[in-house]
């Protein structure tokens, strides 16, 4: 397949930016999308020429961090699929393909394709967490928990911290991110105690990092890689409303 | 000089060591801890349930990672599981047994004491994850949940769906976000460890590349936590994440850590196959899939017609053939040297023809395809994805890859070095799994290491070690810093000054193929010796060839690969020389000349149950061997037999 790219490139946080129109040769249907681009900036290399920077690591779809918006949508055009999980058989030969970094205003740009996405881990820190010191813990099995309550919390906790939520979203809101860490612990008697605090703390941490408001657009779910329902938003809400409304009940 | 190896391994009886060392270990006073700075480098199991709980004890922590967040380290991979003896299924499981089969899994080449504590330790990181929230997978009563693994005859793996790394280190990465959010732990993410400082012996320190804006920093530390991984990817092809690598470990070696057994190495027997020369990576089909799935190849050489079209008698399920008794389910070493075996003679499947099949039709006709689905969907999922083949009607194509690294960092029963105050925990170290990991155990270790080893050991250290008043503290403005940071950009600098025209990738791949070939599932001294010969061949080419792009002063993903191949060229030949030292096979280490008739492996412990020490004597000399006998007071020696 021959193929041409028009990728995102941009220098650094400063720069402002503009699209580059790459040509690249000998693409087969089994290569992944980053071996695509692998092959790309190859042929720069071989030129002399500075490789397009993105995101990647574990290729298999689990750790989040390949982050590219394809042809306008976060990911690609596969569902339930990561950039790194996508493959070429998606495309044919001669097609033009537009590739952007994950945008939005609580995500900068450092270079290219590669994002700052340390907001999430700001808004975990504020409170996505069980307090419980190394050490502390009763056995197992003293704490039953419901299969259904289980399987819900592992549906949640699924995600992967990519932001495809967030670029997807026409507001830049993180909910679909917050409500899935919730949405874990909740589920479980161990998140129980700091419920509330957790509410209240993560969502002020999302607002001060300066992610947009939900307006229901759906797009986020639309474009998770691990297909983790919007339900979990409408459960947030009104966790986040409970909390505010009486703090200490 | 060679290494005085001080194993440390408490006195007394195997059951009561760690109990007796830990109430004989000097504390530090509560009120003490904060004077403490620990440098905790990585974040995966190891390094993030080390650095929050350290944390939570008041020492003061600097964490690094080099992806954008902790939550990314390649320990989110891990999918199959956990090891633990609770026995709750009631079927026999001890603290004992797990030691035993540990030890044996390991084909004998692990420390007893050590593999004793990770046995009576793995309970309490079960009940720590599930206190965090760890979503197990669970019963309709509520208890939890257990499946049975390669290598042991009780169910007692822990799992959450095909994710168990993922929620274990979202586990360790809340914790360690919780200390975060308190100022216990500064987090520093796209941070690249390049050298340990020393002073006067001591670790005191180490410098790390910013790798946003390229600048170098120095950081000054009471101790360091090396928690950086496994070397998988000298392979170049490898189950590991792209970033996986072995500068932090080779460059604590080359300032006098001792590497230990660096030629243990795990190829895991059902991986998807390399498909195209522009392969990165491979994928891992869990272990699992052998429970339900028949391997075979056709009993013609160079057979092209459709699988289905082969009809049974045709079929060679050689596993079943050569080892009756555990037919499909032996051992990872095992499964993965007679799918070589089979392809090298010839008739393997698949356009390269090194895959084999691996089949669930008789499955699916004795269960039904429902039932399949429900054990394995999202694995038979995964493989459609990459493959564009349907698993349910063709027999899925599998071959063995690089998957994990048993050989490390030599450390002593605290988890030490042989550089004072310098430690390793995780798969960075050498110290559990012998010459064979069993399935679930890496987990396991990585966070019995960083929950409930160091955070004693560490705190003995620093109480017997480094003075109260500070006056033990190098600042970072001391010449062992000026020294070590102009040698790290100088290296960079070299690197970018090359201004050849072969990428830093494709030295990579040639390294990957030579290692692979020569020093994979089956070594040979010839080999090896071809090897030691090509890969300073290769190291050389590079240096004079290689164009890295960009600047050092900038995000330059680039320099970042360059210095880690740089390292990887040289390691490769720690590694062979390691391979060709020892003259026995023994788990993943399978030297050709030392086989059964039937081709199985020979061991030999009469003069190879020690650990083998390398030192780094130089650049361009051999290193040193020296060697930890390994005492078996405990398990006697025998040899594993499958058939
Ligand atoms: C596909 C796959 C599946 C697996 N499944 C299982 C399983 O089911 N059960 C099991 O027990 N084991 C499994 N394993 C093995 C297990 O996942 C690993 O051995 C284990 O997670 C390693 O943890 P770690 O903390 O030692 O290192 P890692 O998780 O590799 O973390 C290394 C850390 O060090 C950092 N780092 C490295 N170098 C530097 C540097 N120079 N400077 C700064 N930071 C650095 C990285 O950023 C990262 O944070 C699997 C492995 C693979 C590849
Ligand atoms: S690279 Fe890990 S999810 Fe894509």
């Amino acid at each position: 397949m021959k193929l041409t790219l028009h990728v995102w490139r941009q220098a650094g946080p400063q720069d402002r930016g503009r699209m580059e129109m790459l040509q690249v040769d000998g693409i087969t249907s089994d290569m992944s999308f980053l071996e695509m681009l692998d092959k790309a900036n190859e042929d720069l290399i071989h030129d002399g020429k500075e490789p397009v920077a993105f995101d990647h690591d574990c290729r298999e779809g689990i750790c989040g961090t390949c982050s590219m918006v394809i042809d306008g949508v976060a990911h690609g055009p596969q569902e339930g699929t990561t950039t790194c999980q996508l493959h070429m058989r998606a495309f044919k030969d001669g097609d033009s393909i537009h590739i952007e970094p994950f945008r939005s205003r609580a995500f900068p740009v450092i270079k290219d394709l590669v994002v700052d996405r340390g907001s999430f881990d700001r808004i975990i820190a504020a409170g996505g967490y069980v307090s419980v010191n190394t050490g502390s813990a009763q056995d197992a099995n003293n704490l039953p928990v419901r299969k259904k309550d289980a399987d819900m919390a592992m549906d949640a906790a699924a995600c992967i911290g990519c932001g495809a939520c967030v670029a997807s979203c026409p507001n830049g809101s993180a909910m679909l991110f917050v409500a899935a860490k919730m949405g874990h612990l909740a589920h479980l008697p161990q998140g129980q105690a700091e419920r509330k605090e957790r509410a209240l703390s993560m969502v002020a941490q999302m607002d001060a990092e300066g992610f947009g408001a939900c307006s229901n657009h759906y797009e986020c779910e639309a474009v998770c890689p691990k297909e983790i329902p919007a339900t979990f938003i409408g459960s947030m809400n009104r966790e986040f409303l409970k909390s505010s409304l009486c703090p200490d009940s | 000089m060679a290494f005085q190896l001080d194993s440390k391994v408490p006195e007394g009886p195997l059951k009561e060591k760690w109990t007796n060392h830990r109430f004989n270990m000097k504390l530090v006073n509560p009120a003490n801890k904060r004077k403490f700075k620990v440098l905790v480098v990585g974040s995966g199991l190891a390094g993030a349930s080390a650095a929050a709980s350290l944390a939570e004890l008041g020492y003061h922590v600097e964490c690094f990672c080099f992806q954008d967040s902790p939550r990314r380290a390649h320990s989110i991979a891990a999918q199959g599981g956990i090891n633990a003896a609770k026995n709750y299924p009631n079927d026999g499981d001890s603290v004992w047994r797990l030691f035993y089969d540990t030890v044996k899994g390991g084909d004998y080449r692990a420390r007893e004491a050590n593999v004793y504590r990770l046995a009576e330790v793995a309970n309490n990181i079960i009940d720590q994850c599930v206190a965090q929230g760890v979503p197990f997978a669970r019963e309709y009563g509520g208890m939890l949940d257990n499946r049975s693994f390669g290598g042991a005859q009780v169910s007692r793996t822990f799992y959450a769906r095909g994710q168990t790394g993922q929620q274990l280190l979202l586990g360790a990465y809340q914790a360690l976000e919780r200390q975060i959010g308190k100022g216990t732990v500064r987090m520093h993410v796209r941070s690249e460890m390049l050298d340990v400082v020393k002073k006067d012996g001591r670790a005191v320190g180490i410098i790390s590349r910013d790798l946003v804006t390229g600048e170098m920093k120095r950081f000054s530390g009471d101790a360091v936590l090396l928690c950086t991984g496994g070397y998988g990817n000298v392979f170049y092809l490898s189950t590991n994440a792209m970033g996986s690598n072995v500068t932090a470990a080779y460059r604590a070696y080359k300032r006098g850590a001792g590497f230990a057994n660096p030629c243990y190495t795990q190829i895991h027997p059902t991986c998807i196959p390399v498909s195209s020369e522009h392969q990165s990576k491979l994928t891992l089909m869990s272990e699992s899939l052998r429970n339900d799935g028949r391997v075979w190849v056709p009993k013609q050489k160079d057979d092209q017609r459709a699988p289905n079209d082969i009809p049974e008698d045709e079929r060679d399920y050689y596993l079943e053939r050569r080892y009756p008794s555990f037919g499909n389910l032996v051992p990872r070493d095992v499964a993965s040297r007679a799918a070589k075996e089979r392809c090298d003679a010839g008739y393997g499947v698949g356009a390269t023809g090194y895959a084999v099949f691996l089949d669930f039709a008789a499955a699916i006709e004795r269960v039904g395809e429902d039932v399949i689905r429900a054990r394995y969907g999202n694995l038979f999922q995964m493989y459609e994805k990459i493959t564009g083949e349907n698993p349910y009607k063709v027999p899925m194509r599998i071959y063995p890859a690089s998957h994990y690294t048993m050989g490390g960092l030599w450390v002593d029963y605290n988890l030490m070095t042989t550089v004072p105050g310098l430690f390793a925990l995780g798969e960075a170290n050498f110290s559990d799994h012998g010459a064979n990991r069993l399935g679930a155990s890496a987990l396991m270790q990585g966070l019995s290491d960083g929950y409930f080893v160091a955070p004693y050991t560490v705190g003995s250290y620093l109480a017997e070690e480094v003075p109260l008043d500070g006056s033990g503290a190098v600042a970072t403005d001391d010449p062992a810093f000026d020294q070590v940071e102009q040698e790290v950009q100088g290296r960079i600098d070299r690197l970018l000054s090359v201004g050849g025209k072969k990428s830093v990738e494709s030295f990579h791949k040639r390294l990957g193929q030579i290692v692979w070939d020569q020093c994979g599932m089956g070594r040979s001294r010839e080999g090896l010796e071809q090897a030691l010969r090509d890969i300073p061949k290769l190291r050389e080419e590079f240096w004079k060839e290689v164009f890295v792009p960009g600047s050092a002063g900038e995000f330059n993903p680039e320099v970042e690969k360059a210095g880690r191949v740089a390292d990887f060229l040289e390691f490769a030949e720690v590694l062979c020389e390691d391979a060709l030292a020892r003259e026995e096979s023994c788990g993943g280490h399978f030297r050709e000349e030392h086989q059964t008739p039937e081709g199985e492996a020979l061991r030999d412990d009469e003069h190879f149950a020690h650990a083998a020490v390398w030192e780094y004597k130089g650049d361009d000399v051999r290193p040193e061997l020296s060697k930890e006998q390994l005492t078996f007071e405990n398990v006697k020696l025998t040899t594993r037999s499958y058939k």
